[in-house]
């Protein structure tokens, strides 16, 4: 083969090149899938698998963590037990081999709940209005626009924590203070920064001939946002849903200082299943996994928004 | 069928005034062209026909309906845009149908209809294609559709070719010259390409600066420029302006050019100072003349060569035949078409001479 047959393009990747880019991700992948691989097989073992060491890597699954993670029990004599009559479901007899009763559910499966509500409640609120927001101030020529903006971003400047107090006196006097309404409202509110910075500048890409096309073949403005801005900022809308709902799923301090009972989430719980009955890391392990599970859910339902790229297509620039 | 009229229109944004006092009148179902460098306004005045932008002052009115306050999808008109403004998520067939839904069209109606000007603008093997798929003139032409299929009152173009390569633009021109002789709906086009607007319109209004600074056909345009904004920007090469003196000669003003008399011409009286305008096919070469300069560069263009003479004068070009052998360094004479100078005074305003004023008189 001559030279010229093996000249390759300056913009393509050499094969190499590429083999390695590959091989790097691959790598990356692995190692930061390590701690999550870890965690998943974890809530399968039993506590003694889980604190075996060496660690166990081949071990028979068991479903106790998740057991315990969705009841409270009580540790009982032998005698007591024997004198029950035989347990009616396979969760019961897991229980009872560990010299245990189930005495009622645990709180888990309301802060879950809790979890849910709140995190799909604030990220829909915070992406509605900043998509409308966002909206207004891409295309309106809206006084004090710039100092507007900046002072939305400058919420941002501080971590929210800092304010926890303020706030947590005024939900007091507000009686927001452990409401899954009050959670709704903070989280909405931090992630409002963010969702009308990112979504401005989806919009901003959005050429307005496109509106304008469709308002002077008769549509209301109103109607042109939405049959005809709204479909083209999908992928940014996914974007900025998935980094809300993020934020406020894993939202840690708040909701420890504000609440307690009622609208606990999910994060400020599960240290608390290490302190009911000694070491459980099953529980726990089960219970960081079924917390994953929404956000891994709902991102693999947007990745097709968020990797089909934007179509402008139809436009020349 | 509609006249679109402009009273007194301006439009200010915050510390410019983009269109200032502008009155206008489109005649029903002319070809119209708003001409001008960007910046001057066209797009502005477009925008607020269709509604797109509200005036500062000044009434808009529709075949004498005063539309000023009307929101745009209630004028019905049509508008193309310069990016032709297609739905990336709609294929052709839906993008063309979109106003008619907007409307309540039935659905046999709309698709009748979307066959109809898919056949007249030869798109019918696109309808299912999607607008990515598309090349710049398939999206012009879907975008046109798009336009047409409601059979507005007007259309308003903004640059429709602006982004189009030249060939294609060729095209697309005889195109919509032929698209709007065969519908006969009154057009707004706006472009700043005077070849463009000469080769559509029936009648051009050259905008500058937010006013208008002349209306009139192709022609008039051309020859009669009423200023030296007009006298630049149409005609390429542009219109040639020599600074020349006016002298009396036994009680008729004869102008001087760089110290040669031109006696043949006409000049303008009342005044010691014009600018004498000329295009560059209204100079001959003339070796009887006095006038002369030097042949700085020769353009072949094929039917024709430009050449770029330098004298006293300053920099002149004419159009002469092929059959001219110039060469750089040569010297040759000049001489101007009477009946082709235009004079203009120090602000570039166009001033009348004494044979064209008795001509005007008698």
């Amino acid at each position: 083969m001559s030279a010229r047959d093996q000249a390759r393009s300056i913009v393509e990747p050499a094969p190499f090149s590429r083999r390695l880019a590959a091989l790097v991700i691959v790598v990356y992948a692995l190692v930061s899938s390590i701690p999550l691989a870890w965690i998943v097989a974890t809530s399968f073992k039993t506590p003694n698998d889980a604190i075996a060491y060496p660690p166990k890597l081949v071990f028979t699954p068991s479903l106790e963590g998740y057991v315990n993670l969705f009841t409270a029990r009580t540790r009982q004599t032998p005698e007591y037990l024997a004198s029950l009559p035989p347990p009616e479901t396979w969760y019961e007899e897991l229980v009872r081999k560990r010299n245990m009763v189930i005495t009622g559910p645990s709180r888990f499966a309301g802060r879950y709940a809790n979890s849910l509500i709140i995190g799909f409640g604030s990220t829909f609120f915070a992406v509605l209005l900043g998509t409308f927001a966002a909206y207004a101030f891409s295309r309106f020529g809206i006084p004090l626009k710039e100092d507007l903006l900046f002072f939305i971003l400058s919420t941002r400047m501080f971590p929210p924590i800092a304010v926890a107090i303020p706030i947590y006196l005024m939900y007091r006097q507000l009686g927001l203070t452990d409401t899954q309404l009050g959670m709704i409202i903070l989280y909405t509110a931090v992630n409002l920064s963010l969702s009308v910075w990112l979504l401005k500048g989806f919009i901003d890409e959005i050429p307005k001939e496109y509106e304008e096309a469709a308002m002077v073949d008769g549509y209301s403005r109103l109607q042109a946002f939405r049959k005809v801005v709204l479909p083209q900022a999908a992928t940014g809308i996914a974007a900025t849903a998935i980094f809300c709902l993020i934020f406020a799923w894993n939202e840690y301090a708040f909701a420890l200082l504000l609440t307690s009972g009622l609208a606990q989430t999910a994060p400020p719980f599960i240290p608390n299943i290490i302190g009911e009955g000694g070491l459980d890391w099953p529980a726990v392990a089960a219970g960081t996994t079924l917390f994953l599970l929404p956000v891994m859910i709902f991102t693999i339902l947007l990745r097709k928004h968020l990797l089909r790229g934007i179509t402008f297509g139809a436009l020349r620039r | 069928m509609t006249a679109i009229r402009l009273e007194g229109v301006s439009k200010r944004f915050a510390g410019f005034t983009a269109v200032d006092a502008l009155d206008l009148t489109v005649p029903d179902g002319s070809f119209f062209v708003l001409l001008g460098p960007s910046g001057c306004g066209k797009t502005t005045t477009l925008r607020m026909i269709a509604g797109l932008e509200m005036p500062s002052e000044g009434r808009i009115l529709l075949d004498g309906e005063d539309v000023t306050e009307l929101r745009a999808g209630r004028r019905d008109i049509a508008f193309v845009f310069q990016l032709f403004a297609l739905y990336p998520h709609m294929n052709v067939r839906r993008n063309i149908a979109y106003p008619l839904r907007s409307r309540g069209v039935a659905r046999a109606e709309t698709a009748r209809r979307v066959e109809e000007v898919a056949r007249m603008l030869r798109i019918e093997h696109l309808l299912d294609a999607r607008i990515g798929r598309l090349s710049g003139g398939d999206r012009q032409r879907v975008a046109l559709a798009r336009a047409v299929v409601r059979r507005p009152r007007a259309f308003l173009m903004d640059e429709p070719l602006g982004t189009l390569d030249a060939a294609f633009r060729e095209l697309m021109c005889e195109e919509l010259r032929g698209l709007h002789d065969r519908i006969g709906a009154t057009t707004v086009y706006v472009t700043h390409d005077q070849i463009e607007a000469m080769r559509m319109a029936d009648l051009i209004a050259v905008m500058n600066r937010g006013r208008v600074e002349q209306l009139g056909t192709p022609e008039e345009l051309y020859h009669r420029p009423r200023s030296t904004f007009v006298a630049r920007f149409i005609g390429s090469p542009a219109m040639n302006l020599l600074a020349c003196r006016i002298e009396q000669d036994a009680g008729d003003p004869v102008a001087v050019l760089a110290g040669v008399r031109l006696p043949g011409i006409p000049a303008p009286a009342g005044t010691a100072e014009a600018t004498l305008g000329i295009r560059p096919e209204h100079v001959r070469i003339d070796d009887t003349s006095a006038l002369r300069g030097e042949v700085l560069a020769v353009e072949y263009l094929g039917a024709r060569q430009v050449v770029t003479v330098e004298g006293p004068f300053g920099l002149l070009k004419l159009r002469a035949p092929n059959r001219l052998a110039l060469a750089f360094g040569d010297r040759p004479g000049l001489a101007f078409d009477p009946g082709r100078v235009v004079w203009f005074d120090a602000d570039g305003r166009s001033l009348a001479t004494a044979r064209r004023r008795e001509a005007a008189g008698g």
